[in-house]
């Protein structure tokens, strides 16, 4: 009996083996559940689109069948570890991921110990890539993000008094609060900041100190769910400030939750629907196909701009894999660094020191409150 | 200045009433059976999640807002009946446990059926209208939240206090077995207990999802453990104790947010402390305190050992 067993089991083994042979895996490391759950499902839904289109890759004269192996790391920085080992004990060639860059940072270690390369497709905190050759990104960054934006904020909205709110103990709200605040300080602006406890439903507290300090901005780059609050609360109170936020807040979700007050709130993001057209057609058909799709894009056909990036980010992907040659991801790692790609947010390609994408524009929108859908204003790059 | 304090009175106000309508399901439990129910947190975020459903199949208010409460009632007693019943004669510490069961099976379905998504509570008319009160723009729910739960518990006082069922939960509550050797039918007792239970949660979770509408699997866990300090807080078993402790709390908790700034506008600090950081430590350090200063809470009885 324990012999067949042991042959049956054998037999199985090579079945998988064999079927290994012929597909590639690519790793989704992105958050399906917590603060960041509607935010990763939109990214993961621009990577299965990318997937449906080209679902092959010829890698050294062969061609693979890609599958994508899904890991959720539920948003938190504690759920991150185990979601990482699972994809790497999967056996991916490279991951995708992830939303969030807190839960990025914390699934990195495990990446690199493996070997496997990942590409950072909305993650903007600098520490995501620095000091390590496994990691890239096809975004910007927040040093970048937080200069854009206090620029905006001082020139174009004539703002002078800031109220920055993060998330204690969140890298990418903290992090971007930094350096709007360095920057927005550099340009003689005065800057109120403070942080609230995980958790937090309650808003109207902090809405209320920046109306009392006078402030003329509210910033808030904070997970979807508190900025859904956020802005509810602040509609409620009809604040006299506009709120200013990251690209977090470019989600249909927060768009929905400002339909119908007198708020006016801005946010700088990474793509603007109608920018590629042909992208935007497609994927919408493809989620007005796909019922499910269409309830993980918060129930309507809105492009958000991580489903773009998630896009190109998987089409970088199988070019650093025709590239490498081999499914090896130390071979895909050693190839990454020097793909480009035209993709649908625009050229991507990476600089030498950390990995991060050369990118110098950012995308300004604003919430039609009226019709409940985002805005395009302007497109806003660092120069003065 | 009291234009500087107010707004955070205000939503501390609202905030508390809310934790007190939960408190009470809280504080009653454990006067009943010595168990405190960690489930109960949960049982007001299904209340919401299951408002968010029934509205969103398109049943007008005037049906679903009873709607939610029967349903909710149901719940409660179906968890009582499904996981604490079985367990009466067995040690505490496993009813306790099983509580603990509960609440993460609750969380754990919800999870499922949202796919972890936030979900938008919808928009209770009248009760979500924007007011203005003393120059402080509010949901007119924020008003209304402490009136109601002051009802709310007034009738629950009177119930508890005049008629045949709330003689038999005062006597349940005082002693178990003997009050079943007089005839009192200890199961309708205890069931009763967790459908005033839920059904008020059910209430809090719609005042408080109307102030802040995203609904997730985790929505109820800060309210009820805030609201289980309150029942701690006020004397744990004792209803008005829950109510004051939930007040209490919440008051604290908005004041200390704003607190830098009520400091600055009155001239005594010159620029920004950050204090708002420590409201939850601040709260809890409070508790601390009051339970040091009086282990049974402000309004808990006195335990006297009996041989």
């Amino acid at each position: 009996m324990k012999k067949i067993i042991a042959l049956a089991l054998v037999m199985m083994l090579a079945l998988t083996a064999s079927a290994v042979a012929e597909t590639v895996k690519i790793g989704v490391f992105e958050p399906s559940t917590g603060d960041s759950g509607a935010g990763g499902k939109q990214e993961t839904l621009g990577i299965q689109f990318a997937n449906k289109n080209n679902p092959t890759v010829e890698i050294g004269g062969t061609t693979y069948d890609v599958e994508l192996v899904y890991a959720d790391n539920g948003s938190t920085s504690d759920k991150a570890p185990s979601a990482a080992q699972s994809l790497v004990s999967e056996g991916v060639s490279i991951v995708l991921g992830s939303y969030g860059s807190g839960v990025s940072i914390a699934g990195s270690p495990y990446f690199a110990d493996a070997g496997i390369p990942v590409i950072g497709i909305s993650c903007t905190n600098p520490q995501v890539t620095v000091g390590n050759t496994h990691y890239f990104r096809i975004c910007f960054i927040d040093p970048f993000q937080g200069t854009v934006l206090a620029n905006y904020t001082k020139n174009t909205m004539n703002g002078t008094t800031a109220y920055c709110l993060a998330e204690l103990g969140n890298d990418y709200d903290v992090g971007l609060v930094h350096y709007f605040k360095e920057a927005f300080e550099a340009l003689g602006g005065t800057v109120i900041e403070e942080t609230f406890p995980t958790g937090t439903s309650d808003f109207t507290s902090y809405l209320n100190n920046a109306t009392a300090i006078g402030a003329q901005v509210f910033f808030a780059p904070v997970s979807i769910s508190y900025s859904t609050q956020i802005v509810e609360q602040a509609g409620s109170l009809n604040v006299p400030y506009a709120l200013l936020g990251s690209d977090t807040w470019d989600n249909n979700v927060v768009i929905e939750a400002a339909k119908g007050t007198n708020l006016s709130i801005y946010l700088s993001t990474f793509y603007q629907e109608g920018g590629n057209p042909e992208f935007d057609e497609n994927f919408k058909a493809w989620l007005n196909s796909d019922s499910e799709a269409l309830t993980n894009n918060g129930g309507n056909d809105m492009v958000a701009a991580v489903s773009a990036m998630g896009c190109d980010a998987y089409n970088v992907a199988l070019e650093a894999l025709k590239a490498a040659g081999s499914t090896d991801p130390k071979a895909v790692n050693a190839a990454l660094g020097s793909v480009t790609y035209d993709g649908v947010t625009g050229h991507i390609a990476f600089d030498e020191v950390n990995g991060d994408a050369l990118r110098d524009t950012a995308y300004i929108k604003t919430a039609n409150t009226t019709d409940g859908v985002w805005d395009f204003v302007t497109v806003q790059s660092i120069a003065k | 200045m009291f234009q500087t304090v107010l707004p955070y009175l205000l939503s501390g106000i609202s905030v508390g009433g809310q934790y007190a309508l939960i408190a009470i399901g809280y504080t009653m439990v454990y006067g009943i059976l010595r168990l405190i129910n960690f489930a109960h947190g949960d049982v007001f975020m299904v209340a919401g999640i299951l408002m968010v459903y029934i509205s969103a199949a398109g049943v007008p208010l005037y049906v679903s807002i009873p709607l939610v409460l029967v349903a909710t009632a149901v719940i409660g007693f179906t968890i009582e009946r499904v996981a604490y019943k079985p367990l009466r004669e067995a040690p505490r510490m496993s009813i306790m446990i099983s509580a603990i069961g509960v609440s993460y099976t609750l969380q754990n379905l919800v999870l499922y059926f949202t796919g972890g998504l936030n979900q938008q509570y919808p928009t209770i008319p009248f009760i979500s209208d924007t007011v203005t009160i003393f120059g402080a723009t509010t949901k007119r729910v924020t008003v209304l939240t402490p009136v109601l739960t002051i009802v709310l518990v007034a009738v629950l006082v009177l119930l508890i206090n005049h008629t045949k069922i709330g003689m038999a939960m005062r006597a349940v509550s005082k002693d178990f077995e003997t009050s079943q050797l007089m005839g009192i039918k200890i199961n309708a007792v205890i069931s009763t207990t967790f459908v005033i239970g839920s059904v008020l949660a059910g209430v809090g979770s719609m005042l408080y999802f109307t102030n802040y509408t995203t609904v997730i699997q985790t929505s109820g866990a800060m309210p009820g453990l805030k609201a289980f300090v309150a029942a701690v807080f006020g004397g744990i078993g004792s209803i008005p104790g829950a109510v004051v402790g939930a007040f209490i709390i919440g008051i604290c908790e908005s004041l200390i947010k704003g607190l830098d700034i009520i400091l600055i506008k009155a001239g005594i600090t010159k620029s920004m402390l950050g204090l708002t950081t420590f409201s939850d430590a601040f709260t809890f350090a409070l508790l601390i305190i009051i339970l040091v200063v009086k282990p049974t809470g402000l309004f808990g009885e006195k335990t006297t050992d009996k041989v």
